[in-house]
């Protein structure tokens, strides 16, 4: 590690690898400091995809792919599964990754590129110059070095301190974090290659749980529940465990994964002086799905394409940092964000009576785009009078 | 005051995302608890695991 990178970048998940990637690419000296010692692990996700998600980005790659998804299912709070599936039988809707392979591939490709790469190396504190950010100190193995940088690219997840650090309020609302437990398990009748969606408020509170296959006889089986519904002998884990016992008895649990999922908003400002905030850490968080992988690569991108821009033109400060945050808000996945957000808001406050006729309304569903929006309006196509309830939200949805 | 309970701690870093005081910090394989924690209890609402617990002092 050297004392002065043009771009700096605190954490190592996929928000992270692809800022560096793509600042080495575009020229820029860049380092990945990762505080665990480990890139990839532990996971903290249920490591779904989409498939043209993932095509965005890399060419799938058996080393870090567990399964390939068909379609999906959604089952009501009263049991009944509806079917989701591509209208092309048999086609790959998704992936399931595998997580700890996948982010070191990533990073893994960042440094091929050039970029410098530090792990067990956590960024303690901003070193702020005249009330100006100009790089972090890096706590390594007890020892703190000063690291600078022309910017500042925090990828540091959910758990983010560096963006608050800077003055920038990053707090989740209780009632928008999703508190998760996942386990992976081994030796489980499942369906290996759709997932599956339980709702309820029963099953899971204002969140839902999941089936992700991961292979042969194993799955990703997880719970996300508002942090508003939890509290001591009714937490996510409790759920978990009481689908777990009813569902797979004799499953067993060789990983586990708790997790803290936002989805509220994103921040309302990504950007400050020499600082861009990607992925997690700017709680770019599908509100709906959960869904962070791609979220976080495309910002993680776009925040070092336009810092090397800015770096190129000797302006890096907030004003000129924006164009990161303007181009993502009016992004195919800002936009998706926004209307996800209405769509989450409105699910929630509905009760199991609600979602059951909702889920019951189609039974099998063949759809072009596997997609949730794509999901959305099929629902809505057969329940015309849900376009009255959404308001202000239906426009979008033509 | 703000009792972690590590044998439960699954060190997911749930907590320190709706901490409104940036009083926790995941350092690794370890939660830790600064001074200006005001005992509040969101985290310990919120943690996927039960963890986290408010002890009143006497």
């Amino acid at each position: 590690m050297k004392s002065k990178y043009d771009v700096l970048i605190i954490g190592g998940g996929p928000a992270g690898a692809l800022a560096g990637k793509t600042a080495a690419e575009k020229g820029l000296s860049a380092c990945i400091v990762e505080k665990r010692p480990a890139i990839g692990a532990p996971v903290r996700c249920a490591e779904g995809i989409g498939q043209e998600a993932l095509h965005e980005f890399i060419e799938p790659d058996p080393r870090w792919i567990s399964a390939e998804m068909h379609g999906a299912g959604i089952v009501a709070p009263d049991g009944f599964l509806m079917k989701l599936e591509s209208d092309m039988a048999g086609s790959k809707v998704g992936y399931v990754l595998d997580r700890k392979f996948f982010d070191r591939e990533l990073v893994w490709k960042a440094a091929e590129a050039g970029a410098d790469v530090a792990v067990k190396s956590r960024a303690a504190a901003p070193i702020m110059e005249n009330g100006v950010l100009k790089g972090a100190k890096i706590e390594y193995c007890g020892k703190v070095t000063d690291v600078k940088a022309d910017v500042v690219i925090a990828a540091d997840g959910v758990e983010s301190k560096f963006s608050k650090w800077c003055g920038i309020d990053t707090t989740v609302p209780v009632r928008e974090i999703m508190s998760s437990v996942q386990y992976v398990m081994a030796d489980v009748d499942i369906d290996e290659h759709s997932t599956i969606f339980y709702l309820g408020n029963e099953v899971a509170p204002e969140g839902y749980l999941w089936i992700f296959p991961k292979g042969h006889r194993t799955a990703n089986v997880g719970i996300g529940i508002s942090g508003k519904k939890s509290g001591q002998g009714h937490r996510a884990k409790d759920y978990l465990d009481k689908f777990v016992k009813k569902t797979f008895p004799n499953g067993k649990t060789i990983e586990y994964i708790p997790g803290g999922v936002s989805v509220c908003r994103p921040l309302s400002c990504t950007v400050a002086d020499n600082l861009l905030i990607t992925g997690d850490a700017a709680r770019v968080v599908d509100p709906l799905t959960g869904g962070g992988i791609y979220n976080a690569m495309y910002t993680g991108k776009l925040a070092a394409e336009v810092a090397a821009d800015c770096i190129s033109k000797g302006d890096t400060s907030k004003k000129a940092l924006m164009t990161y945050d303007k181009t993502w808000r009016a992004s195919k996945m800002g936009k998706a964000i926004e209307r996800n957000y209405h769509i989450k808001e409105y699910l929630i406050k509905q009760p199991d009576a609600k979602l059951n006729e909702i889920i019951h309304s189609v039974s099998k569903m063949n759809l072009k785009e596997f997609s949730t929006i794509s999901l959305i309006k099929e629902i809505i196509k057969v329940n015309p009078k849900l376009m009255l309830e959404l308001g202000a939200l239906a426009a979008s949805l033509r | 005051m703000l009792k972690v309970h590590r044998d439960i701690c699954g060190y997911c870093g749930c907590c320190v995302s709706v901490c409104p005081e940036g009083a926790l910090e995941l350092i690794d394989a370890y939660l830790s608890v600064e001074p200006n924690c005001t005992s509040c209890g969101i985290c310990a609402k919120v943690c996927p695991l039960g963890a986290l617990e408010v002890i009143n002092e006497k």
